[in-house]
């Protein structure tokens, strides 16, 4: 259980930050929070490829549209039309067709966001499994240019198809109803709410993550480090859990794109651009490559600070030049195991300077 | 060790956006895409929103307040608007807000200010945005369908019959594409070949060359840079010598020097901002448009653009309404906004209505031309 | 199609395709010599624009895009210094990820230095309306620019890997990092050379499509991807596969805009690009083998 303790950690800030909020009346942080959890989210799934499986993908916003454009697309037709037919009455049996009001009065039907929930991570599955069976099990560093090209496919696929909303993308995404009276949505009176689902969700996948690292699979993918060929001849089919991990990590990142869908009320073909790609990367790399928390912590302090326009027009810059510094001088990350005590180790040089020097004032 | 990191790094970053100080100021915020793929026009509306407030400001603000304008840069993407809206509505407690600069923007964000009742002045020109109609939501750019019926008019008067259309993968260009397919038939046009392409294309060639071997009579190109001045090079180093129409995004002469020679002829409709100083001393809006136009170019060093006129509008508009209304209260201004009647801005007259959230009408556009590497009068 | 629209999609092709060239060609030789994927390689393109657009307002067009290449392989070359050098222990995942952070570094420093307005260089002969009929399709004569220049750099390349010490070096890096030390080759200073020429051919091919394509900011990155697909398509390896693969590329783009919608170009691109790696993962000229082996 001990390993669990960081969850714990974290779950405690999480309410502590909420109760903050409360106290000190700014309410109105808590939707940046939740936002930059299912970017996290995203980021956390990049974290397992990248550090575990140490691969480079580029195409982390690809899945996350790909999650996000399905349940947009699938919750905004209008099932009005299909009224009397048999396909109809067995959705509405199964209790998938939801009526909802519109803000001009009027009232469409639309599909249950369970239903494309399952699709949206099916399809993430199946189009990382098709990527990375072939890809996976080659050297080197063809993953990267894989993913790259499937970010690229999503997003010009979302860019220029009608019904996907070309360049301005698909708006008037219904809530998604976890039971009834609990809804994933933008809506200002669930706004605690949500935050709690949106890091409920992130602590669980924590919890799984631990799991996974520390499992058999886990084990396979630390072994690969050590050498590939060297795991390969100790009998660990690389290969397949490479695959294994990618899957996984296509997979968060589409529920991270669902989630975020219904919260937003919408989507647009920015989020699959190979910009966010890059800036899950920055934020897996800073954080340490292979390092859950890292990644947690780096993703959940930019993208906030990012949501709230405190980089102004650098915005894009910053993302960049905290990579480049802390990949040039830190390359274990923020939290990797050179960087902290490089900081103490420096801090501790200066304050002996700054010690010395006062001596030779005082006595020299 | 990391626990407490982590902590500290969460508490720190919310006590950064603490710092807020109340004052007793008239506050306007402002979504723009100042960076990123649709900085050609946010940049320009930004530099034109604070110029405006700044000049008010200095003149002593509104109802006896200053007034401060919080300009966030969305970069164009809608996730982000949606989360500078909620904070500029919720947080900043603005009066009102103006942009975004992208339809899709503006269109993730119509229901939130709708139903958080904060009056929206866009910036963006889908039609969408004002049909179906929101009480708190309006747009300043002129409308897609006016500017089409400008250009086949033109044709018709020409003899034009059979066009190709080119237009970028914007939410612009497929707006205007989409007009531009509605309504050819009803003036009698025949479009043999339409193309979209991406906007961001270096070398358009091969898709004029598509439209080419269909023996089009005019081409008609509907975005924004870098396209507008590639497709007259294009088409010039294709040897095809038929006119070239283009949409009012076609709006700075900045693009035209960027054409060069090839610019010569292309015919548009825009707003009267090009040509202000050409416009007759009794014309409604030639005193702002000059005003505007010089105090602009003198301030920035740059040549005006239509899209800054948008802006210019937007800022214009609520502060009028603000004025009309005696308060800042989102409710009167939002009254105030809609009974704005006979307001010379640059993309028009503006006359709103509880129906019509545009307010202006095909006479806000004027056909324009390129002669001798200026903007003049299609028609003398 | 007539033979005269066949040739004027031939044309466009080429025309892009050489574009393409210019950035992958950059590409290869900073990973044969060290494994590295430089993200930035669009940058250099956008950078020789950019800064020959600059200069030439005040000194003679040749000069001003002499020195634009000369300027922007320096700043490749230092870029190599101050980065990739100090990674030396690095792992290379660590090394590519850097380039990506200063692809974007490079692209906002663009920004602050000469905003978001597009620019483009005048063209080296004729302007803008220039058209020349070239058996009966129409073309700029800036294209025969470019493809001059294409043809320079690669017969340049060429006569510079195989008969120059230099450039054997080069080529003995690329083959075998261990061994061309063991040679007695300063392998540090292959690496610095190997970004410094491509920095300069990326610069050098930004100028001279500059006045068809205009240069602007951003343009880097979405150069960066299309020229990463055509490395892959031409096979790591070898700087002039890269060439052909480009000039393919262009040409399969060109020729599918008469089928297709245009708007799905770039979907092609990118499909053909992961059946390149499903199917062949070293390239059309290239040998998986050497592609697999690789090592920093």
């Amino acid at each position: 259980m001990k390993r669990y303790r960081p969850v714990a950690a974290v779950a405690a800030a999480v309410v502590l930050i909420q109760l903050a909020t409360l106290i000190l009346g700014k309410g109105f942080y808590l939707t940046q929070l939740t936002m930059s959890a299912y970017y996290v989210l995203a980021a956390l799934g990049l974290c397992l490829v990248m550090g575990y499986a140490g691969q480079i993908s580029l195409g982390q916003a690809g899945f996350f549209a790909l999650g996000g454009y399905t349940t947009a697309f699938l919750t905004t037709r209008d099932l009005t039309d299909l009224g009397g037919t048999a396909f109809f009455t067995v959705l509405q049996g199964l209790g998938l067709v939801i009526p909802k009001e519109t803000l001009y009065g009027g009232t469409v039907i639309h599909l249950s966001p369970w239903v494309s929930l399952a699709v949206a991570l099916i399809l993430a599955a199946a189009a990382a499994y098709l990527l990375g069976v072939p890809v996976l099990r080659l050297r080197g560093h063809y993953l990267a240019m894989a993913t790259m090209g499937f970010g690229l496919i999503v997003y010009r696929i979302v860019l220029g198809t009608r019904l996907f909303g070309e360049a301005d993308g698909l708006v008037n995404v219904p809530g998604f109803a976890l039971v009834p009276g609990l809804e994933v949505s933008g809506e200002m009176s669930s706004r605690i709410a949500n935050y709690y689902i949106a890091w409920l969700v992130v602590l669980l996948v924590l919890v799984l993550l631990i799991n996974l690292i520390n499992s058999r699979v886990g084990r396979a993918l630390r072994s690969l480090h050590g050498g590939e060929e060297a795991a390969s001849a100790m009998g660990v089919d690389t290969a397949r859990y490479k695959v294994k991990v990618f899957v996984i990590g296509a997979v968060l990142s589409a529920l991270a794109g669902f989630l975020m869908t219904h919260y937003n009320g919408g989507i647009g073909p920015s989020e699959a651009g190979v910009a966010k790609s890059v800036r899950y990367v920055a934020i897996v790399a800073v954080g340490g490559m292979a390092n859950l928390w890292g990644t947690l912590m780096v993703g959940s302090v930019l993208n906030f600070l990012s949501l709230r326009g405190v980089f102004g027009h650098y915005d894009e810059a910053v993302f960049g030049l905290v990579l480049v510094v802390m990949m040039t001088f830190f390359p274990g990350g923020i939290l990797g195991a050179g960087t902290l005590r490089t900081f103490k180790v420096r801090l501790v040089e200066i304050l002996n300077r700054v010690r010395r020097n006062r001596k030779e004032v005082i006595h020299g | 060790m990391k626990k407490t990191v982590l902590l500290l790094t969460a508490l720190l970053a919310l006590g950064l956006g603490s710092c807020r100080k109340e004052e007793d100021t008239i506050k306007i915020g402002a979504i723009l895409a100042v960076t990123g793929g649709a900085s050609f026009l946010g940049a320009p509306e930004a530099r034109t929103a604070e110029m405006v407030v700044e000049e008010i400001n200095a003149k002593g603000g509104i109802l006896g307040r200053q007034i401060e304008l919080i300009v966030k840069d969305s970069a164009g993407n809608p996730e982000r608007a949606l989360s500078f809206a909620k904070q500029l509505i919720e947080e900043d407690q603005v009066t009102a807000i103006i942009g975004p600069t992208t339809s899709g923007e503006t269109m993730q964000i119509k229901d939130l200010c709708e139903s958080l009742k904060t009056p929206l002045i866009s910036c963006a020109a889908a039609e969408a945005i004002v049909d179906p109609v929101a009480r708190y939501v309006f747009k300043t750019p002129q409308k897609d369908n006016y500017v089409a019926e400008w250009i086949f008019g033109a044709m018709n008067e020409m003899g034009i019959s059979r066009i190709g259309v080119v237009a970028a993968n914007t939410g612009f260009g497929n707006a205007g594409m989409g007009q531009l397919v509605k309504y050819a038939p009803r003036f009698g046009i025949e479009i043999a070949a339409a193309e979209t392409y991406d906007s961001a294309a270096t070398d358009l060639t091969a898709v004029l060359t598509k439209l080419r071997a269909r023996d089009v009579e005019a081409v008609v190109n509907w975005s924004i840079v870098p396209a507008q001045s590639i497709v007259p090079k294009n088409m010039k180093q294709l040897g095809m010598e038929v006119p070239l129409f283009q949409s009012h995004g076609f709006g700075n002469i900045k693009y035209v020097e960027a054409a060069g020679a090839a610019g010569e002829g292309i015919i548009f409709p825009a707003g009267r901002l090009l040509v202000a100083e050409q416009l007759p001393d009794d014309h409604p809006q030639k005193a702002n448009l000059v005003a505007y136009k010089t105090a602009y170019e003198e301030k920035f060093g740059e040549a005006v653009s239509t899209f800054g006129g948008h802006a210019w509008d937007a800022i214009m508009l609520t502060l009028e309404a603000i004025r009309k209304a005696g308060s800042a209260d989102r409710d009167a201004v939002r009254d105030a906004l809609e009974s704005i009647s006979g307001f010379p801005g640059t993309g028009g007259i503006f006359t709103m209505t509880a129906a019509d959230h545009n307010g202006l009408g095909m006479d806000s556009l004027e056909l324009l031309t390129v002669r001798d590497g200026r903007f003049a009068f299609y028609r003398n | 199609m007539g033979s005269g629209q066949l040739l004027q999609y031939l044309f466009a092709g080429i025309t892009v395709g050489s574009i393409y060239a210019f950035v992958a060609v950059g590409y290869n030789i900073i990973y044969s010599a060290t494994g590295i994927i430089n993200f930035a390689q669009g940058e250099f393109v956008m950078l020789g624009g950019m800064l020959a657009y600059s200069f030439s307002r005040f000194m003679p067009l040749g000069i001003a895009v002499v020195l634009a290449v000369l300027l922007t392989a320096a700043f490749g070359g230092l870029m190599e210094l101050v980065f990739i050098r100090r990674m030396k222990s690095g792992s290379v995942l660590g090394m590519i990820v850097i380039t990506i952070g200063l692809s974007l570094l490079i692209r906002e420093g663009a920004l602050a230095v000469w905003d978001e307005q597009i620019r483009a260089l005048r063209f080296f002969s004729g302007s803008e309306i220039s058209s020349l009929n070239i058996l009966g399709a129409r073309i700029s004569p800036q294209v025969l620019w470019v493809l001059g220049t294409t043809l320079a750099v690669t017969a340049g390349l060429f006569l510079f890997l195989k008969f120059t010490l230099t450039g054997q070096a080069l080529r003995a890096c690329s083959e075998n990092r261990r061994a061309a030390k063991l040679c007695g080759i300063r392998t540090e200073r292959m690496v610095s050379l190997a970004f410094l020429v491509s920095a300069g051919i990326g610069a050098l091919g930004g100028c001279v499509v500059s006045p068809l394509t205009q240069t602007h900011y951003a343009m880097g990155t979405d150069l960066a991807l299309k020229g990463f697909t055509v490395a892959i398509l031409g096979g790591l390896g070898n700087p002039l596969s890269a060439v052909a693969a480009g000039l393919l590329l262009g040409i399969i783009e060109s020729f599918s805009i008469s089928l297709l919608p245009m708007a799905y170009k770039d979907v092609i691109s990118m499909v053909i690009l992961l059946v390149i790696l499903v199917v062949k993962p070293g390239g059309l000229f290239g040998s998986s083998r050497a592609a697999a082996l690789r090592e920093y």
